[in-house]
């Protein structure tokens, strides 16, 4: 499988106080046309990891890496100029909140338009009738009237949907969803993932799901990256989660109530084993 | 005798009815769950038992009284609420000591300093925290202080709104614990609202489903655990959770 990135010795640090405090620390791994997960607990660096791919960690934070390659671009050496051109149209984001990240005085269908306007030339009925696709594609219900709304009229689960499709509409090679479901209701949730990756397998793109939930990642994902405290603990195949070894997966799978639970009490992670998270 | 009775409420929001016709018994000593997607009007019935939604119809009575509309001392005496967010129910600029001291000097008890020592013992929280600020806490600890300032005026109810749905999974496993051995410490009464099956599996005995404001559907928690709830819609919850439940059995 051809490599889509391929990350070699990722650092992130932050200046504090005390000397700069490291979030990641040196991580590797590598992505084909996959659905890889990375879970871990707040604080754990998952996100920053996400970040970083896109160069979206402002100064005074600092990004190391001794390779960092997407497609046979090397990021590292992107100016801004050349990474607006990455961003949106080959690797895009699909942060938490749909509150958050719309923008409240930009009409729903204005938004989506913007992010295939931004990167390619096209007729005004041609970027009308992609939107509209696209508000199907995530199975909106009457996209024409949805199009005209503003992100304060639409609920959350459709939100999100709408910043998919922001996303997706510059058909991106590479897709960063960041949580994109834990502001979102238990049955929202399924139908958002799935969304997600029926349009990810549709069009073969790459996917990186963080997220916090362990078994959401296992179902939606192929292979899965256990990060705590900015570095990589553990690395395995969705399907066997179950048999991880590393005793913080084991204890985050334990810690886990379940829906016929029988246990008088849960297991807590001890942290004195982990410090730092 | 009933903990919390809830007969043909009915609560609004200015013009909008938002929960239709409740009737609900809650035992002494019982923990039980409302559970519901965002909108169902679960969180809004807590909100009107402890008196921050006034605008209600029917009859809620609390330990065998009836509640008034306007603020009650007795009932905030025996029933008190926790939070979902501990980020935003604790006040920034107060320190635990001050947030848990207050409640004691709201109802004029006394002896606050030890009463404040014995409530961070009960929560899990070392004694160096009792003068730090909300900021200095991780969202774990916080919880816990939240959960503090609701046990002050040992209370014989507890109103808990979410929880644990703003907390990591390990962390959610401690304040879990930390409810149920408080609960069997102190013969507590829960009322919960979640979106989360599998805690209502851990923590409570009763459940009821609600949508659009109405409850679907009242079953046991051996029910819920065996899969065997009545209406089609509860059905749909438990299967858009239970997904979970079968990844980490197989």
């Amino acid at each position: 499988m051809a490599r889509l990135l391929d990350i070699e010795n990722l650092t992130v640090s932050f200046p504090t106080p005390r000397g700069r405090a490291e979030v990641v620390k040196g991580i590797s791994f590598t992505l084909g046309r996959e659905r890889l997960g990375i879970v871990g607990e707040s604080g754990s660096g998952k996100s920053m990891t996400g970040r970083s791919i896109l160069k979206l960690i402002r100064p005074p934070g600092r990004v190391t890496a001794d390779r960092m390659t997407f497609d046979g671009i090397d990021l590292t050496t992107q100016s801004e100029r050349d990474m607006r051109d990455i961003r949106g149209a080959r690797i895009s984001m699909v942060m938490q909140d749909p509150k958050f990240s719309l923008n409240p005085v930009m009409t729903v269908g204005e938004q989506i338009a913007e992010a295939l306007v931004t990167h390619k030339k096209l007729p005004r009925r041609e970027i009308d009738e992609r939107v509209i696709a696209m508000l199907e594609a995530v199975r909106i219900d009457d996209p024409a009237r949805v199009a005209g709304l503003y992100p304060h009229e639409v609920s959350g689960g459709m939100g999100q949907r709408v910043m998919i499709a922001m996303m997706l509409i510059p058909e991106p090679d590479l897709l960063i969803a960041d949580e994109p479901t834990s502001a979102l209701d238990v049955s929202v949730q399924a139908q958002v993932l799935d969304i997600i990756d029926d349009l990810v397998r549709d069009k073969g793109m790459g996917l990186i799901l963080i997220s916090h939930d362990l078994n959401l990642v296992s179902r939606y994902c192929d292979r899965i990256l256990v990060m705590n405290a900015g570095t990589i603990v553990e690395e395995c195949a969705a399907g066997q989660l179950e048999n991880a070894t590393h005793p913080y997966t084991r204890g985050l799978l334990a810690a886990m109530p379940t829906i016929d639970e029988a246990r008088e009490e849960l297991p807590v992670l001890d942290r004195t084993l982990w410090a730092g998270t | 005798m009933s903990a919390i009775t809830l007969s043909d409420l009915d609560i609004s929001y200015g013009d909008t009815k938002v929960v239709h016709a409740i009737n609900l018994d809650i035992a002494e000593g019982e923990s039980f769950a409302l559970v519901g997607e965002s909108g169902s009007g679960k969180s809004t019935v807590l909100r009107a038992i402890s008196g921050l939604a006034p605008d209600w119809e029917g009859r809620i009575s609390v330990l065998g009284k009836a509640r008034s509309h306007g603020v009650d001392r007795q009932v905030a005496r025996h029933c008190q609420m926790v939070f979902q967010d501990p980020y935003g129910s604790l006040h920034p600029r107060k320190t635990v000591d001050a947030t848990l001291s207050e409640p004691l000097a709201v109802h004029g008890l006394s002896n606050r300093g030890p009463r404040v020592e014995a409530m961070l013992a009960a929560v899990g929280l070392d004694r160096r925290f009792r003068f730090r600020f909300p900021h200095q806490l991780s969202g774990g600890q916080r919880q816990r202080v939240a959960i503090a300032r609701a046990l002050m005026l040992e209370p014989k109810i507890m109103l808990l709104d979410e929880p644990t749905s703003a907390l990591d999974v390990s962390v959610q496993a401690e304040i879990l614990n930390l409810l149920k051995r408080l609960r069997r410490e102190q013969g507590l009464t829960y009322l919960l609202v979640t979106h989360n099956l599998p805690v209502v599996s851990f923590l409570c005995d009763r459940l009821a489903v609600m949508r659009h404001g109405r409850i679907v559907e009242v079953a046991s928690v051996a029910q819920l655990k065996a899969g065997a709830l009545v209406e089609p819609y509860s059905k749909e919850l438990l299967a858009a959770s239970g997904g979970h439940a079968q990844t980490v059995s197989t």
